[in-house]
């Protein structure tokens, strides 16, 4: 049977960390998504024996994350825009090291201190490689209550299938609004989830395990790249996920990722209802990019219209997939505000349809 | 002459047999060769460390936790699984690491600037939780890796390469006492400060090291042992003048000794 229930997202998401067999939570206080923490201080440890630990800073709680994940155990933190900037030297040290984890970005408007409103001017920081040296995570981008609880147990197969940290990128609205959602069965906490690389103690058999990011030598530094290169293209084969609605018969394509999506789904049908064709791509993972997926998609269209709410992000990515061959324009609302359907159907006739 | 002392040795029996072993390798030290300056402390606490993971047997059981700093590398000369920590969050991944491991042995090992300056709030928190954890100091009152730039424990009036004059305690603060924050703190279980400059010091800091280890069966609390320690290289100094540099300035400074032991043992 079904269990169906009606949930803030930063509280789906929670639960689905529960019932995926998470062991651990690391994390701390900030709008808008202290809910996660707050939500499984309260439910996790009765339930499942789940580690749920306030840290001191969010510094802290991603090198908690490093140290848990590192003996192999299904490891979490969330946070909000600038505690996502203290995390960046810690993931890029959990990239390197290869070590699994899921860490969950709850947008909200900068820079700076900001507003606590939706925003997801945080494209960059994370498909970019927000720390330092040349290293992805994967990103998934909900864009539903449904999908903030489903991408849990996703991201943690993800991350240790590739041995890769995963980052579900959200955002304020995302995190704070209630929807119907279907809830998984609980799983098992496996913490007999042992890896054979994993920091657990040393047995006889074998030579001492270590999670380190360092490689004096510069050959060895440049295989380990090369290695994580390899890693990354194999992830972008295997992994990359598209939603595409009504892109079939489109003269235009809009390309939005996350709540925004289903924003210009209103925007499209508002266009259909006075016979413009539109079809709306929304990229599921942002890291691995669906670059060639939009790159086909572009070429039976006369124009693609990226929307987001940042200055212009991913609309870099949309004209590296579609390259010249057809026009891309950008619309997008900053600081923290949200686009209506009506602003993005002007936008699109403005920039793509009218006169040009 | 040379030729007599290999007749008297070739003469008698041959008494490199095991048991006669009276002294060796711990085998948590493996055999390669360290990076350490001539004189250096951090060779000698790597080795108290392996003696004590072998004597009481835990090998398999135990995670350590690297800094950044000279002992980096500490995971390449002590045979156990460890975790390599970003600058100055070495307790914070400890904490990660016992949290989810509680039934292992687990310890960080941090340098003064990895501890008690980007590491501080780490440190403080990991002890005001009682992390069930062992933290072994390093203090060496300088950035020994990077150079011998100021630490937060350099002496008042001590030279480094950005104290070039000495620290001048006015505008560059007085040395840190890490001990005299966390002492404070009821969760820490032991505090103690040891050094290891003479054979009689260096007993006695293992025998902290071992405490460190064992009081983590009890769960009570963090343990935290500090070594005041030499950097013969930045101090610009042999390893004998370094040690006396120890006795002389760093000790007055840090004196050696406990500073918090569980109540059943206080005499
Ligand atoms: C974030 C960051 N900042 C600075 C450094 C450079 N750095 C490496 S080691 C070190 C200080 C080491 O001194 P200490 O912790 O006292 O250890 P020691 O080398 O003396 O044993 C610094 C500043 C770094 N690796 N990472």
């Amino acid at each position: 049977m079904k269990e169906l229930k009606l949930m803030k997202g930063n509280e789906a998401l929670a639960e689905a960390a529960i019932r995926a067999g998470c062991d651990a939570y690391f994390g701390y206080p900030i709008t808008p998504q202290s809910e996660v923490l707050e939500y499984l201080s309260r439910e996790a440890e009765k339930r499942t024996g789940m580690v749920v630990l306030q840290a001191e800073s969010e510094v802290a709680s991603i090198n908690m994350i490093y140290g848990g994940a590192g003996c192999g155990k299904k490891v979490m933190t969330s946070s909000s825009s600038p505690g996502v900037s203290l995390m960046q030297e810690g993931i890029s040290y959990i990239a390197s090291a290869e070590v699994p984890c899921l860490l969950v970005n709850v947008q909200r408007g900068g820079p700076g201190l900001g507003t606590i409103q939706p925003s997801q001017a945080d494209y960059y920081q994370s498909v970019k490689g927000g720390g330092h040296g040349d290293y992805k995570m994967i990103v998934l981008a909900p864009s539903s209550v449904q999908e903030m609880a489903d991408f849990v147990s996703l991201g943690f197969d993800l991350a240790f299938k590739y041995r890769n940290p995963v980052m579900i990128l959200s955002d304020g609205a995302l995190g704070q609004m209630m929807e119907k959602v279907e809830l998984q069965p609980h799983q098992e906490r496996s913490t007999e989830l042992l890896q054979e690389w994993a920091t657990v103690g040393r047995t006889p058999d074998r030579d001492s395990n270590f999670i380190t990011s360092l490689h004096m030598q510069p050959e060895q530094m440049e295989e380990v790249n090369i290695h994580l290169q390899n890693k990354y293209k194999l992830i972008a084969e295997n992994e990359t996920r598209v939603e595409c609605v009504n892109c079939d018969d489109a003269d235009y394509i809009i390309v939005a990722y996350g709540l925004v999506a289903r924003v210009c789904h209103n925007a499209a049908q508002l266009g259909r209802d006075k016979g413009l064709k539109i079809g709306v791509i929304r990229p599921i993972t942002l890291s691995p990019f669906p670059t060639d997926y939009i790159s086909k998609a572009s070429e039976q269209v006369k124009g693609i219209l990226d929307v987001e709410m940042s200055a212009g992000q991913m609309v870099d990515d949309v004209r590296l997939a579609v390259n010249g061959k057809k026009p891309v324009e950008f619309y997008g609302r900053m600081g923290g505000i949200v686009p209506t359907p009506e602003e993005i159907l002007a936008a699109l006739e403005e920039k793509l349809v009218g006169g040009k | 002459m040379e030729e007599k002392v290999m007749e008297a040795v070739n003469a008698e029996e041959n008494i490199c047999v095991p048991e006669n072993l009276i002294y060796q390798r711990p085998e948590t030290l493996l055999d390669v060769p360290m990076h350490y300056c001539p004189g250096c402390a951090h060779g000698t606490v790597h080795k108290l460390i392996a003696e004590v993971i072998d004597e009481l047997d835990i090998q398999g059981k135990t995670i350590g936790v690297a800094p950044v700093g000279c002992s980096v590398f500490a995971y390449q000369y002590l045979g156990v699984d460890f975790s390599e920590a970003a600058h100055g969050r070495a307790s914070a991944v400890a904490t990660g690491i016992k949290r989810v491991m509680p039934d292992k042995y687990v310890f960080s090992y941090q340098g003064d600037g990895d501890l008690a300056a980007i590491g501080t709030a780490e440190t403080i928190h990991t002890c005001n939780r009682g992390e069930n954890l062992l933290i072994i100091f390093i203090n060496n009152g300088i950035y020994g890796m990077t150079g011998g730039q100021m630490a937060p424990t350099t002496l008042p009036n001590m030279k480094s390469t950005t104290s070039p004059y000495g620290r001048d305690v006015q505008t560059m603060g007085n040395p840190l006492v890490m001990t005299d924050l966390i002492k404070q703190l009821p969760s820490v279980y032991y505090i103690t400060r040891q050094a290891v400059n003479t054979a009689g010091n260096v007993r006695k800091a293992k025998k902290a090291i071992k405490k460190g280890f064992q009081y983590q069966d009890l769960n009570k609390g963090t343990s935290f042992v500090e070594i005041v320690a030499n950097c013969p290289s930045n101090w610009k100094m042999t390893p004998l003048q370094s040690n006396k540099f120890l006795e002389d300035q760093m000790f007055p400074y840090y004196p050696l000794g406990d500073i918090k032991v569980p109540e059943k043992e206080v005499k």
